[in-house]
């Protein structure tokens, strides 16, 4: 259980630079997700923490304590890896043990820790097997419990989700969320997938191109993101960006959508008239409104999921733009709609930027 | 078991199995024959040699069993008389034992009536012989010649030196494989280069600092020198880049420190090679001779090829022992070979991952 921070972190490899100057400071007992695209350097960021890199520059304290040149084996933090990286010679209780007999723990203590963690994964039944007989899912439980025996300071996972197919992800997702609860420890984990950060994280780290883009806890990424590089990354669908070109901001900010020219009935001070801007919409904030439209589209394509629907539409000089609708929807490929903003959930990031100028 | 799987091996066609043969089945049937006939005739005529006597030995034409003239006793002799199948003048054809030759005239006696001797042409007799296993060509040498010294001096020479090097090469290996330094590339490089240098080449600097340690006449003499060899470092570490980085790393995170890692996680798991290494390393050790023959110059510290090779004199050898003695050196490797090659196809690396 304990607090890190990490103070302009940065780590390149030979003229690559992959950190540039990461600052972060995580809570006791917080649940820290990394999410970006891959290559955005959350993995690098993670072993950095995990101190399998050394970074380049700049301080890592873990409790207050100054690890940035301490070895893995010192820091007393914990990491399942994405391939498992079980022992294969080694049984499952083996595996489990390894961590503890290196910490020169008395064999009784041993086998009760192990009995513990096994019995909070329910892996009792498989001690005695060896990883290659167990199932992913299995594998994937052996891997956290040889995290959980140890009572690390920090949890670090690295993609633990993602050799698991789609029905045992949502499973294990949710043991996760059900472990950080019960153990309470300090947890940072990294993925590629929105909807694992969303639903795992206290706060979530956004990261592109080796700099943070925004930390915060999943809502308020979702609601009020900084950039539209986050709007973009975190809500699925994503959301819709329309290019727009400012004509007047006088208490309702009147623009030009396309060919066509919308108010948008939302003051936003600041904004020069003939500014390019990137209107952020979600698709949840659309609405089919016949008589009080702002454009009309014409339906590409209708997903009908049963409780909603998505309906993908496209207008002449803009991108495809994605609608959600609650329920079964009367609407069909070829028809011509009109479609409402609900100004109030309207983002607007600078066209060149991407920063967000106003946020709801 | 094993006889299920030859038959269904033997039963295997180009086509499927119990298909009519295709001639490319004929082909490597044929193959495989003069394979096992090159590789296992020699072998096979060295075990049948060496259960014949001297003289059966340096008969002409050689037989392929080891035949030896059969022997009696005949009441009122002392010695064992050879016997012979005789045709006599009357037509009659009796086995009768040879008392003494008199140029080209043999004196004969019947073994069943020793009082009726006979006078019979050289060429009118031919020796009775049967099937016999000269063991003594075992037992003498074992016996006389201390060659249960000479053995256990090789079985000494070839464990400890097997297990100096699977140590110490993987030791390199593990340096090799795992840790990134400057001078890595070179390293490595300069461990394959000396592949290039022949042990001719070194003999005698190598010899010199022997000499100059005070290890002539010690079987260390003949381990140390070859314990680190560049075949295994480059065998070993091969396969240890094989491994998942992530299992190194899992370890580290695991407060495994470099030695627990390297005994506990990448030893087990290159067993594979191990094996391989210990096979090769003991096949060499033991079948080493040029160098042990230049340090070793007491018969006590004699290893078996060493030994051997004192069977083989100025004037003549000594070829009944040689031969057996080698079958005795062959047993060993046979052994090993027949223990250790399931480690070779079995195959551990990557049962853990994914």
């Amino acid at each position: 259980m304990a607090e890190l921070k990490l103070s302009g972190a940065r780590k390149s490899f030979g003229t690559i630079d992959v950190l540039h100057g990461i600052d972060l400071a995580v809570k006791d007992g917080e649940f820290i997700v990394f999410v970006g695209p891959s290559g955005c350097g959350k993995s690098t960021l993670l072993r950095v923490i995990a101190g399998l890199e050394n970074v380049t520059s700049g301080e890592i304290h873990i409790d207050g304590e100054r690890v940035t040149h301490l070895p893995a084996s010192e820091r007393g933090l914990a990491m399942v890896f994405q391939s498992y990286a079980l022992y294969p010679h080694m049984s499952v209780a083996k595996n489990m043990a390894f961590a503890l007999e290196n910490m020169g723990l008395k064999p009784a203590e041993i086998e009760a820790r192990v009995a513990r963690a096994a019995a909070m994964l329910r892996l009792t039944d498989y001690l005695d097997r060896k990883p290659k007989a167990l199932s992913g899912g299995q594998r994937q439980r052996v891997a956290i419990g040889r995290a959980i025996v140890r009572d690390p300071k920090i949890f670090l996972f690295d993609e633990p989700l993602s050799n698991l197919d789609a029905e045992l992800r949502v499973a294990t997702r949710k043991e996760l969320a059900a472990l950080h609860a019960k153990l309470g420890g300090t947890m940072i984990y990294v993925t590629h997938d929105q909807v694992e950060a969303m639903t795992l994280a206290d706060r979530i780290v956004v990261l592109k191109a080796g700099r943070i883009e925004q930390v915060g806890t999943p809502l308020e990424l979702y609601n009020r993101p900084a950039n539209a590089f986050v709007a973009g990354f975190i809500g699925s669908p994503r959301m819709n960006f329309l290019p727009a070109v400012v004509i007047s901001d006088d208490g309702a900010l009147r623009v030009t959508v396309g060919e066509r020219e919308v108010a948008l009935p939302r003051a936003a001070s600041g904004l020069v008239a003939g500014t390019g801007v990137t209107l952020g919409i979600r698709p949840e904030h659309i609405d089919v409104a016949p008589d009080t439209g702002m454009l009309t589209v014409t339906v590409d394509l209708v997903e009908q999921l049963g409780g909603e629907t998505y309906i993908y539409a496209s207008a002449p000089g803009l991108p495809q733009i994605t609608l959600r609708q609650d329920g079964q929807s009367q609407v069909y490929r070829g028809d011509a709609v009109t479609i409402r903003f609900t100004a109030e959930h309207l983002h607007i990031f600078d066209a060149t930027t991407g920063a967000a100028l106003v946020r709801p | 078991m094993a006889t299920m799987r030859l038959s269904s091996l033997l039963g295997q066609r180009r086509n499927g199995q119990g298909r009519p043969l295709h001639w490319t089945d004929v082909a490597a049937y044929i193959y495989l024959a003069v394979g096992v006939v090159l590789m296992f005739g020699p072998v096979l005529w060295l075990v049948m040699s060496s259960f014949k006597t001297q003289s059966a030995l340096l008969e002409f034409p050689p037989s392929a069993l080891p035949f030896a003239q059969v022997e009696v006793t005949v009441p009122g002799q002392s010695q064992k008389l050879p016997l012979f199948r005789v045709a006599l003048p009357d037509g009659t054809v009796r086995e009768l034992a040879q008392l003494r030759r008199i140029g080209l005239i043999a004196q004969m006696i019947d073994p069943a009536d020793p009082s009726q001797q006979f006078r019979v042409a050289l060429d009118k007799r031919e020796p009775v012989r049967r099937i016999a296993l000269a063991t003594e060509n075992y037992s003498e040498p074992l016996q006389r010649f201390a060659f249960l010294r000479f053995l256990s001096n090789s079985v000494f020479v070839t464990v400890v030196a097997t297990l100096i090097t699977l140590l110490i090469n993987s030791m390199a290996a593990y340096g090799l494989a795992v840790y990134q330094f400057p001078g890595k590339q070179a390293a490595t490089l300069a461990v394959i280069g000396t592949l290039m240098i022949p042990m001719t080449i070194i003999l005698v600097p190598v010899y010199l600092v022997v000499t100059e340690l005070g290890l002539t006449n010690s079987l260390w003499a003949v381990i140390l020198p070859g314990a680190a060899t560049p075949t295994g470092v480059f065998l070993l570490r091969q396969y240890m880049l094989t491994l998942p980085k992530d299992l190194i790393e899992a370890a580290r995170m695991d407060k495994a420190s470099e030695w627990q890692i390297y005994w506990r996680i990448v030893m087990p798991l290159t067993l594979p090679a191990l094996a391989v290494l210990a096979i090769f390393s003991i096949m060499w050790r033991w079948n080493e001779f040029l160098w042990p023959l230049a340090v070793l110059t007491k018969t006590e510290v004699y290893t078996l090829q060493i030994a051997l090779n004192a069977f083989q004199g100025e004037l003549q050898t000594q070829w009944h022992y040689l031969l057996a003695m080698t079958v005795v050196t062959l047993i060993p490797v046979a052994l090993v070979f027949v223990f250790l090659q399931r480690f070779i196809t079995t195959g551990i690396g990557s049962t853990g991952m994914k």
